[in-house]
């Protein structure tokens, strides 16, 4: 569903409208995720960062992209109201790649569910990983395949029961951020939806950064796991290592785009193209 | 009938019946990925599977398209094998489904249809199976949850058949039949449906390589032999379903149905669940004075050409009643049962109506209008009660 970002209203052309007004004009409420999902944590900490890179001049809301895969969380494309792309099950990479490529002064933001990312999507995440390829993947967490009914996803711990592990998990699980390491992310942060404030710096550090750029959000399911949104809460804040993992400058490790784009233009100037 | 067999009448869902019929015909191998409204066939089977009341192995894959590459090389190493998908994950197992065929490997696929996005929907709409036409899987549409069950195991003994070998997928209606209890008799099939005795395997007495270079000389040769398979299989199908009939005391049709159609002078043909309201109004016409009659496809390929035109030979009006469409030309049903009609020498009038896409509902009123001549756009967009 693509949506265009709509006009300014007044009270914001006046400078007046507080944040809350502010975050309004951004989302369409309620929800349909169920009562106590922890997406709409995350959904709320990745619209107070785009707020604040805005106000501060670091990014206009018309230059942003969001695509979502399939799943509880690819839904968040459907309550935003700028533009956005809810693409299938596992092809929100892909498909951000052919916006950015296509158009790279996009800000690109590629949100997906543990299962779209790492099984049916796992290869495009590792190598737009590898790639380096300028987009900013948001990751809800909730080791599990909300959508389809709570079925073991490839981050669900070992002995864990799902309805498809009635007797206990018998896979090892991935490890989100670690893999984004090794695969060439040159910005990872792994946090919770305990950690609303860190989670938020993060996802301003990860919107600014040039490069692929990863935040893990460990985040609860309480209807698939029949588990009180507090107690998914109370488990969070425990986990570790919860902080930004890796981050790689620019110039360190270039990025695909730009890559891309010089070499046409170098290719231009030399008359091959 | 075979009077030992065991028989029990259960409430089920159409899910719940494929899962048993899968468990009951000696399945040892499944691999599959959930996706609405299949998924509670998977569920099921995993339940059955870890509590031994099932003896095979599940494989937890991370899409579709390894389940089906998962089946097939369970199937090539010679076991019964089952997987149950839906719509974008149909589709997505396309490279994987022609695999199957050319590879003659018999593996059989329940699948609930499901309409295809973007325009996320998940209600009934065969566009996904119908989609996977030609990639030489045999395909049966069900109307009722009894068929579920039937075809299913039948169809283990037809796709394994030395004469056919050839995968086949077992259709419903996605929540019209998935998920939707009705009675339904579960006979027991022990006598029925043996151990798999594979024709060919990977055999390590005698090793062989697979899949290997086909050069023009030979490539030709392989799509003859999947496509006179094919042939072969409507006989097979015929036989498998005499035997059924005569071990269960069911007789449920494998290639059609037809339902006062002897004397009729207008024919309503349709796939699916949406058959059982076509019958009312079969029912509704007569009662009217239009001698109305319906032939239901069971089987969409192999298509039965000379069933068919037997079937519609002496009628004056066909009317055709697609879930599903192919964009820039007709529905597919109505297309194909126009080109076999055309053999006859004086064929009927055959009008096509689109219905029931993204799970719309589709009721008797639908088709009673449309053969009085009340509904007479291709589209039927309105829902009538
Ligand atoms: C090709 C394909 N296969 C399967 C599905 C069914 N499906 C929808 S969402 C989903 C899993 C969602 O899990 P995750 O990505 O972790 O998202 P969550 O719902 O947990 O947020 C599946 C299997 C689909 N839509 N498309
Ligand atoms: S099922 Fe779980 S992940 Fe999905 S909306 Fe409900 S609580 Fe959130
Ligand atoms: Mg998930």
């Amino acid at each position: 569903m693509m949506t265009g970002f709509g006009t300014p209203t007044t009270a914001q052309q006046a400078g007046q409208a507080s944040n809350q007004d502010k975050l309004r004009e951004l989302v369409k409420l309620p929800t349909t995720w169920c009562p106590g999902c922890g997406n709409g944590i995350i959904l709320g900490a990745f619209l107070r960062a785009c707020l604040k890179l805005v106000d501060n001049k670091e990014l206009e809301m018309k230059n942003i992209v969001v695509v979502s895969g399939i799943g509880c969380s690819g839904r968040v494309t459907q309550f935003l109201k700028f533009s956005s792309v809810h693409s299938t099950h596992g092809r929100a990479i892909p498909l951000a790649t052919g916006i950015k490529l296509a158009n790279p002064e996009l800000k690109v933001v590629v949100m997906m569910g543990d299962g779209d990312a790492f099984a049916i999507g796992g290869n495009h995440f590792i190598h737009a990983a590898r790639r380096n390829i300028d987009l900013t993947a948001i990751i809800f967490n909730n080791s599990l395949y909300g959508m389809t009914g709570g079925q073991l996803s490839p981050t669900t711990q070992e002995g864990e029961k799902t309805p498809s592990s009635p007797f206990g998990n018998v896979e090892r699980p991935f490890n989100i951020s670690e893999l984004a390491i090794t695969a060439g992310a040159t910005y990872v942060a792994r946090w919770t939806t305990f950690h609303v404030k860190q989670l938020q710096k993060s996802i301003e550090d990860a919107l600014s950064h040039r490069g692929f750029a990863v935040v893990e959000v460990i985040t609860g399911c309480p209807t698939r796991t029949k588990k009180k949104p507090s107690e998914l809460l109370k488990m969070q804040k425990n986990i570790r290592p919860l902080r930004v993992l890796k981050k790689v400058e620019d110039q360190e490790v270039e990025e695909f785009v730009s890559k891309y784009y010089r070499l046409v233009r170098e290719l231009g100037k030399t008359g091959r193209r | 009938m075979k009077s030992n067999t065991t028989r029990a009448v259960r409430i089920i869902t159409g899910n719940q019946a494929a899962a048993l019929a899968a468990k009951n015909a000696k399945v040892r191998v499944v691999a599959a990925y959930p996706i609405t409204p299949a998924t509670p066939v998977v569920e099921e089977l995993s339940k059955m599977v870890e509590t031994g009341e099932m003896k095979a192995h599940f494989i937890l894959v991370e899409s579709e398209h390894s389940a089906m590459a998962a089946c097939i090389g369970a199937s090539a190493a010679g076991s019964r094998t089952f997987t149950a998908t839906s719509s974008h994950g149909l589709a997505y197992m396309h490279e994987l489904l022609h695999y199957a065929t050319n590879a003659r490997t018999p593996v059989v696929m329940a699948v609930a249809n499901r309409a295809i996005g973007p325009g996320w929907n998940i209600w009934a709409d065969l566009s996904d199976s119908i989609s996977q036409r030609d990639t030489g899987w045999m395909q049966f549409y069900c109307s009722d949850n009894q068929e579920i069950y039937d075809t299913i195991i039948m169809a283990y003994r037809i796709a394994e058949h030395r004469d056919v070998l050839l995968p086949a997928m077992v259709c419903y209606d996605g929540f019209v039949l998935s998920h939707t209890a009705m009675p339904i008799e579960i006979t027991d099939v022990n006598d029925f449906i043996d151990e798999y005795h594979p024709v060919w395997r990977l055999d390590f007495d005698e090793p062989s390589t697979h899949g290997n270079i086909l050069p023009p000389d030979y490539f030709m040769e392989l799509r003859r032999e999947v496509c006179e398979a094919h042939e072969r299989a409507l006989k097979v199908m015929k036989e498998v379903e005499r035997e059924f009939y005569e071990y269960s005391g069911r007789l449920t049709p494998l290639i059609l149905e037809e339902y006062r159609l002897e004397d009729a002078d207008v024919a309503m043909v349709t796939m699916g669940a949406i058959s059982s309201e076509a019958k009312i109004a079969v029912d509704e016409l007569r009662k009217r004075g239009v001698k109305a009659g319906l032939l239901r496809l069971k089987a969409f390929r192999p298509f039965p050409k000379q069933e068919v035109v037997e079937k519609l030979g002496s009628v004056e009006k066909v009317y055709v009643f697609d879930r599903s469409v192919s964009p820039g030309f007709d529905g597919q049903l109505f297309s194909e049962l126009k080109a076999v009609l055309w053999d006859l020498r004086s064929p009927p009038e055959v009008y096509g109506r689109i219905v029931g896409l993204g799970g719309r509902d589709v009721t008797s009123r639908v088709f009673e209008k449309a053969v009085l001549g009340e509904l007479d756009k291709k589209w039927v967009m309105e829902v009538i009660y």
